[in-house]
């Protein structure tokens, strides 16, 4: 079981600019990760915690993967840590597995990171035996993560980039109106990605009557239902990411209130990147050398 | 306590009220114990300590401890000790402060009751042992919860407390889900049993509501860090980072433990469910204390986690978890902290001292008031608490007056900042998965009267069984389960 030494990071490689994956030692996690479900980590003693989706695990060398894009200060520092490094607190798997079932033709719609997240739910989702169509995008070339991953769980695969740098030009719910166009049988959408991405897709998808699911990525702190920061509209109804979700009826969700919600902190993420961004190196030092200090002191007992 | 006079004192107390400066040698008569005052208990100024997150209230010095200690009437039949969950033999302990002898008092304090720093900090002492001390029907009671806090402090400033050795192994194996009050007080007991125990815990850090919840200025962390210091050293396992419902099921904790015993809590935040909810700053109590004290978010961008600074906070609840929010929001830098009740001020949940502490600390109040509303602008951020005016009504369930809506009475309290402190429930993560258990309409395990839920070896207590309750309550539950379940092995092995 793991102890307070933390959890080592036994593979780090960027897939992109800003975009690294990371496979940590983490077996009992590994062993009881479903698709769907996420981890809360904190990096040192003086971090927050905050959640990443679980993009892949190996039960049999008791690891998990996850694919992190760095935004503000806690995912550069992490996305700073290398092969060897440790994560001091990783908890979960948290949230609900996806609901994965033979529905016949489903669309898994994955915008930047979001592809990492719903990678594998469409992986389930072909082993279940549906017909998968695959629709992978980002703002550019460089941001299409997991093309081969999600080419060999797909049986179709679309890919769209905003300046065509890469595949189509476009966005990701163009492929998705053109199959809707095509009258090609649908049974359900999976969209994982930014919000307005998830926004505009539950839009498409509304007129049709096509069940479309999204992953909700609201600001969350315990992420075991304690105190409702992750608290989002479904339906009218106040309702908590962490353990009702992350996965809502996207036609359910209200966007709006989610997207300001996540607003709610911008000014203290600035601060709290500027004065991270002024000596990075520093910061990396500090936690490396608490973390070397608690080995010695744990070979010591 | 029933009256204010208590708190009416300078920070630093005369010596003695009375009766000389000395303590006496020789054992005084009833007479002369009558006659001295209840000591105060030293606290940092208000106008200090609200820029501050120090413990407010500063600990008796030893030569005070021993002339309140004298004040106990050694009852023979004790009234004291049935209004304490844990039983705690208090005039034996008091008696040996009294006589100086430190040592025995801890011994003897430490044997009832395995968390006193903690508990002669937070219980609510005036309506348990204090308010059946005789000298509490003329006057003030003995100061029992300040005594008990400083015997503990003294005994960990003085004493080695590792078990000298350790008990004889049963070689059974408990697991203990939570390492809140219930849970570690359980974990404490048990492992004088000699079974092997170990704690699971979903955060970071054990402690339960003593570290998420309870503010440092109430209790500081290092205290609760060393009374889990003591049980890991009595050979506790304490596993954090464990979410039990997810991480392992009920049933997987029983193919690997003789017992469990489930204290998780009633950690999941009630909300108001008024239109409004949702806008940016509006915190449940858990999730503000939260941020505050598990993540040190006062110390941002020191600490990593952020958290919203109001000028002006409106703190919906009247129990201790609204006075933690609004003397933290002070601390937080409020200009106005305000704490906005249904009810009127005797109807108040929280601890007199508490209610006493957030008025010395300029924390404003509005009673017989609810909110309806809360108030944003476009950009979604809180601008105010619509409220409605309410009279008291019949008595409810509850026992106290129903607050009844005054039509007509809307009025606005502006604001930049809500809490809303109105309560928690059972948290359903758990019991979801596992289907077996037995849960009342409230969601919250139902338990017969050896604290057994409806699955053999599986014991529950603490907030999961009674809903949102005291520290010490949940501490009473541990205890009794600890005993339960060391009969109920007991039972196992004669029959296994």
């Amino acid at each position: 079981m793991q102890k307070s030494t933390g959890f080592e990071i036994v593979e780090a490689r960027f897939l992109a600019p800003d975009i690294k994956l990371f496979k940590i030692k983490a077996p009992l996690i590994a062993e009881k990760q479903k698709p769907g479900q996420f981890v809360i980590i904190r990096i040192h003693d003086r971090g927050e915690r905050v959640p990443l989706t679980i993009a892949d695990a190996d039960p049999a060398r008791g690891t998990i993967t996850i694919i992190v894009q760095g935004i503000g200060k806690t995912t550069k520092l992490l996305n700073m840590l290398e092969s060897g490094d440790r994560i001091m607190d990783i908890v979960g798997p948290l949230g609900h597995p996806s609901e994965v079932e033979k529905f016949g033709t489903v669309v898994v719609i994955g915008g930047g990171v979001g592809t990492a997240i719903a990678y594998p739910t469409a992986r389930a989702f072909k082993q279940a035996g549906n017909y998968v169509i695959g629709i992978i995008g980002g703002r550019t070339k460089d941001l299409v993560i997991l093309e081969n991953e999600m080419r060999a769980v797909s049986d179709e695969l679309y890919i769209t980039t905003d300046d065509g740098s890469y595949g189509e030009k476009g966005l990701v719910i163009d492929p998705l109106k053109r199959l809707i166009a095509e009258k090609r049988k649908i049974d359900r959408v999976l969209a994982i990605g930014p919000i307005p991405m998830m926004r505009a897709v539950a839009e498409v998808t509304k007129p049709h009557n096509i069940k479309t699911i999204v992953s909700l990525n609201p600001i969350m702190v315990d992420g075991t239902g304690m105190c409702g920061g992750c608290r989002v509209i479904v339906s009218g109804q106040t309702r908590f990411a962490c353990v009702e979700g992350p996965e809502f009826d996207a036609h359910l969700v209200d966007f709006d209130s989610l997207q300001k919600r996540n607003a709610m902190y911008r000014e203290f993420e600035k601060l709290a990147l500027e004065r991270f961004l002024q000596n990075p190196q520093a910061e990396l030092e500090a936690i490396s050398h608490h973390c070397k200090l608690q080995e010695l002191l744990n070979q010591q007992k | 306590m029933n009256s204010d006079t208590a708190h009416q004192t300078p920070a630093v107390p005369p010596a003695l009220a009375e009766g000389g400066a000395q303590v006496p040698s020789k054992p005084l008569t009833a007479r002369e114990r009558m006659k001295i005052q209840r000591q105060p208990m030293p606290e940092q100024p208000a106008e200090e300590r609200t820029r501050n997150f120090a413990e407010v209230n500063l600990g008796l010095p030893e030569r005070i401890a021993m002339v309140e200690a004298e004040r106990c009437l050694q009852c023979k039949d004790a009234k004291c000790v049935s209004g304490c969950p844990v039983q705690v033999d208090i005039p034996r302990f008091i008696q040996h402060v009294a006589q100086g002898n430190l040592a025995a008092a801890a011994e003897c304090l430490l044997n009832d009751n395995a968390l006193p720093a903690i508990t002669g900090r937070v219980c609510p002492q005036e309506t348990q042992c204090e308010v059946r001390c005789i000298r509490g029907a003329k006057g003030l009671p003995v100061a029992i919860g300040y005594l008990e806090r400083f015997v503990a402090d003294w005994a960990y400033r003085n004493l080695d407390l590792t078990p000298a050795k350790p008990p004889v192994p049963s070689g059974r194996k408990v697991a203990i889900v939570g390492a809140g009050p219930a849970g570690l007080t359980a974990a404490g007991e048990l492992i004088k049993h000699g079974h092997d125990v170990t704690v699971f815990e979903a955060l970071h850090r054990p402690g339960g509501v003593l570290v998420y919840g309870i503010p440092e200025f109430r209790l500081p962390k290092r205290i609760v860090d060393e009374e889990v210091n003591r049980l890991k050293a009595a050979g506790v396992k304490i596993e954090c980072n464990v979410v039990i419902g997810r991480t392992y099921t009920i049933d997987e904790l029983r193919r690997n433990f003789d017992a469990i015993f489930i204290a998780n809590g009633a950690g999941l935040p009630v909300f108001m469910n008024v239109p409004g909810e949702n806008a940016k700053g509006v915190y449940s109590a858990n999730e503000y204390l939260t941020r505050v004290n598990l993540m040190a978010a006062y110390k941002f961008p020191e600490a990593d986690t952020p958290v919203l600074h109001g000028r002006r906070v409106a703190v919906v609840g009247g129990g201790n978890v609204a006075m933690d929010a609004a003397r933290t929001a002070k601390r937080m830098g409020a200009e106005h902290s305000i704490i906005v009740y249904r009810r009127t001020r005797s109807e108040m949940p929280a601890r007199a001292e508490e209610v006493h502490h957030a008025e010395q600390e300029g924390i404003e109040f509005e009673f017989l008031v609810a909110p309806v509303e809360v108030l944003h602008d476009e950009k979604n951020w809180v601008t105010g608490l619509r409220c409605q005016r309410m009279k008291l009504g019949e008595p409810d369930a509850s026992g106290r007056p129903r607050p009844v809506p005054i039509p007509g009475s809307e009025f606005e309290i502006p604001c930049d900042m809500v809490i809303v402190a109105v309560g928690t429930r059972a948290n359903p993560l758990l019991t979801q998965t596992c289907p077996d258990l037995k849960l009342d309409k409230r969601g919250q395990i139902v338990v017969d009267e050896n604290l057994m839920t409806s699955i053999p070896g599986v014991f529950a207590g603490g907030d999961i069984i009674r809903g949102a309750a005291t520290v010490i309550l949940a501490m009473g539950d541990g205890k009794l389960a600890a005993q339960k379940i060391s009969e109920y092995l007991a039972r196992k092995a004669v029959t296994a």
